[in-house]
């Protein structure tokens, strides 16, 4: 598939710079993006099979452990679906999470938090979309933790979202939220989103429908990539 | 009142934040035995076809100081510039890379083969950089030095021909390149929207 990709549109997405979240400031291009049509090197992408997802990579309660015992913290099922700004699923495409644990310290040699670690709990998982679009991870909920920031800055329970799409020049990494967090309206790095409706679409709500009574609750979390363009009139340059 | 438009935004990015490591190269970050091994650790297996080349670096903040923490990915043609999927691709090349930034010394490398041309543009490298402190993924590419990069497409579109220099890997040995990234500051490399 080398479809064009649909422009991204940048107002959407979180400023490059912002003085609230202090590591930005010298981490932004000044300079602006030079902005092109996608070329093939865009349109195609690193396709992955079924063949590298084991059967516990989307279990991230037991997958540290191997099955052995499960990982500290409220159970909670991850799940929703990736479809492209055309409202069309994105089938067969690599969704990985990674997240702090139940205190909210990481497995991670520069995390030093006083959380302890949980000898059951990684923090990574991976799943391919079925041929609709959807996904689903079983995992604990994570604790917030404070970070050096300004002076008392805690990020909101989160965990951290990476998904490929068909094309390279779809790519993208997010996190996701959970409803009901008060540190969410308080956080320098989800305030670096200036849209508030867009920082709503990253706050999974509780979904009731989704638990498994007795066992874990659900979080609802769709995710939207960039399309590409549809149209009878291609006018492409040979060999693009 | 218009008709309804069926389209749906695009989910806002948020920065990969320090701990990256762990989702996306997990063995990197010190946990092993989730996966077989790091998605991407290679972009080319044995037998590959074209001439092998290493490319090194680092990623700089505004200051100068090179990135402890950024975690870069890279896609590319094989040596004949048809991409991992098309018809007659070359099966030994993935095109897909992940390496990260050294913990001590910041430095990348990435050992592959030299792209072909693709679609008429000048054989190039596709990168796409994640770190804390970035708030969406920075898209760019590597070009080379001593290959003919008159006409290609991109490089042509920068308007201030110095600025090109930002994204063409210097050559520093035998298949050996040099590729230094600067997110900010003086020599700014040309980031791209596309
Ligand atoms: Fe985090």
């Amino acid at each position: 598939m080398t479809d064009p990709l649909i422009p991204r549109d940048r107002a959407v997405h979180p400023v490059s710079c912002d003085p609230g979240y202090k590591t930005s400031v010298a981490r932004s291009p000044k300079w602006p993006l030079l902005s092109l049509g996608s070329t093939v090197t865009e349109e195609t992408g690193p396709v992955f099979g079924h063949g590298v997802i084991g059967p516990l990579d989307n279990n991230l309660i037991l997958n540290f452990s191997r099955g052995a015992a499960p990982a500290m913290g409220e159970r909670i099922r991850m799940h929703g679906r990736v479809l492209d700004e055309n409202a069309r699923p994105v089938p067969h495409t690599l969704i990985e999470i990674w997240q702090a644990n139940a205190g909210g310290r990481y497995r991670h040699v520069k995390d030093s938090y006083f959380a302890p670690l949980d000898p059951n709990f990684g923090g990574c998982g991976r799943t391919l979309t079925d041929a609709e679009g959807r996904y689903e991870f079983l995992t604990i909920r994570p604790g917030a933790y404070p970070w050096p920031n300004r002076g008392n800055d805690w990020r909101p329970m989160h965990i951290h979202v990476s998904v490929f799409g068909s094309g390279f020049g779809q790519r993208l990494i997010t996190q996701m939220y959970f409803e009901g967090d008060p540190l969410i309206a308080r956080c320098p790095i989800v305030a670096t989103i200036k849209d508030r409706a867009q920082i709503d679409r990253l706050v999974a709500p509780l979904d009731m429908a989704g638990a498994r009574p007795m066992d874990y609750l659900a979080y609802k979390f769709d995710i939207v990539l960039r399309g590409r363009r549809q149209t009878m009139f291609e006018n492409r340059p040979e060999g693009t | 009142m218009v008709q309804e438009l069926k389209t749906l935004q695009e989910t806002p990015s948020q920065t990969a934040g320090p701990y990256v490591h762990i989702g996306c190269i997990p063995s990197f970050a010190g946990i092993d035995g989730v996966y077989p091994e790091d998605l991407g650790k290679r972009a080319i297996e044995d037998g590959a076809k074209g001439q092998v080349i290493t490319i090194t670096g680092s990623v700089h903040d505004g200051t100068g100081w090179a990135l402890r923490d950024a975690m870069l990915e890279s896609w590319q043609a094989d040596a004949a510039g048809i991409y991992p999927g098309q018809d007659g691709a070359d099966p030994k090349v993935t095109g897909f890379c992940r390496f990260a930034a050294d913990m001590d010394t910041g430095e990348y490398t990435l050992r592959t083969v030299k792209p072909g041309r693709a679609g008429g543009q000048a054989p190039h490298i596709a990168l796409w950089i994640a770190a804390r402190g970035i708030n969406i993924g920075l898209q760019t590419r590597i070009y080379f030095d001593d290959e003919d990069n008159s006409g290609d497409p991109v490089l042509s579109r920068i308007e201030q021909a110095p600025r090109r220099e930002t994204l063409i890997a210097k050559t520093t040995g035998d298949g050996a390149y040099r590729f230094d990234i600067r997110l900010q500051g003086d020599g700014e490399t040309v980031f791209l929207d596309m």
